[in-house]
């Protein structure tokens, strides 16, 4: 029963697909596509994740992340969460968790939000993409803007956001 | 591939070295990261089932038309609500943009949709809400998604 009710959305959503495989054979068939593609994407990456964030709470100690991207780094602690968020990894919902890990071990809020508009929208391999398809300028100009709108973003949570307001880690 | 070859390699370095300086800390690693995989697996298949659902309602053809030149006036505003509600990788939607820039969209349109699809996740909100909180998940898109609109504004004035 707790288990039906923990995968309550799932378990909906598996209804939406068996009415639409009834009525809209067509459009179940392709998100069914769609959700089988993913699914494999999301098996090779979910593990390695999930133990990297394991390690991370189990190893790093708490001053280390704090020396290194917390509250007093300024523009090395910037820099050095900007440079994890751009090394190829998942898609962003991957670097939810770990940037909740690295939250409660004493990283600046500023500096979470850097690494997360990094992850999202300033990747190496998404970057060379974005030039073959969009030309050189539009890059260029696109990843300035991001990477300055990322930076003042950072800033407003900032100040909006107090510890008490992160979920607690049991 | 390279990815994925990159994260693996570099797991293994790490997990050999917890293995070496401690087994029990390692034990430890597996048990939590188990706990927060089963306690965040009922959004990620939530994830999986929506991303379907809508990119089967909503497929790269349909899409085309909504933010294309016949779209008109409404294109950007398709383009917002179509970048900030799906989940299209970043690879598949760069030249989907390009060939709609070729068959004349706007830059207005075209950035607004890889912005709010890059920074702004409606699907993955439940998900952002249990790792790091309502407040911050709620500003952190709503931000990202004023900011999108900013940057096709400027890019379209520059480039358009």
């Amino acid at each position: 029963m707790i288990i039906i009710k923990k995968f309550k959305a799932p378990l909906i959503l598996a209804l939406i697909y068996l009415g639409l495989a009834i009525w809209l054979p067509f459009t179940a068939q392709r998100s069914a596509a769609v959700a089988v593609n993913y699914i494999g994407e999301m098996a090779l990456i979910i593990p390695p994740v999930f133990i990297l964030m394991g390690l991370l709470q189990v190893w790093i100690p708490k001053e280390k992340i704090t020396a290194l991207i917390g509250k007093d780094t300024g523009l090395k602690g910037m820099l050095i969460s900007f440079f994890m968020g751009t090394i190829p990894t998942g898609p962003l919902y991957l670097a939810f968790p770990l940037a909740g890990s690295l939250l409660q071990k004493g990283a600046r809020t500023s500096n979470i939000v850097i690494f997360l508009g990094a992850w999202a929208a300033i990747k190496v391999p998404q970057l060379i993409a974005e030039t073959q398809f969009l030309g050189p300028s539009y890059t260029a100009l696109r990843f300035v803007l991001t990477l300055f709108a990322v930076i003042v973003i950072g800033r407003i949570m900032e100040k909006l956001i107090i510890i008490k307001d992160l979920p607690k880690i049991e | 591939m390279v990815t994925i070859i990159t994260i693996y390699a570099f797991l293994v370095v790490c997990l050999a070295l917890s293995i070496w300086k401690s087994k029990e800390k390692t034990t430890q690693t597996f048990k939590l990261s188990a706990k927060a995989l089963w306690n965040m697996a009922p959004s990620l298949l939530a994830i999986v089932g929506l991303v379907g659902l809508i990119l089967g309602v909503l497929p790269p053809e349909t899409i085309s038309s909504l933010l294309g030149i016949e779209a008109g006036v409404a294109a950007p505003i398709a383009a917002a609500i179509i970048g900030s509600i799906t989940l299209i990788p970043a690879l598949v939607s760069f030249p989907l943009a390009g060939s709609l820039l070729d068959s004349g969209a706007t830059v207005i349109t075209i950035t607004v949709f890889i912005t709010t699809l890059l920074m702004v996740g409606t699907v993955t909100a439940p998900l952002e809400i249990k790792a790091l909180g309502k407040k911050f998940t709620l500003l952190r898109n709503g931000l990202s998604f004023i900011a999108a609109l900013i940057i096709a504004a400027v890019m379209g004035v520059i480039l358009g």
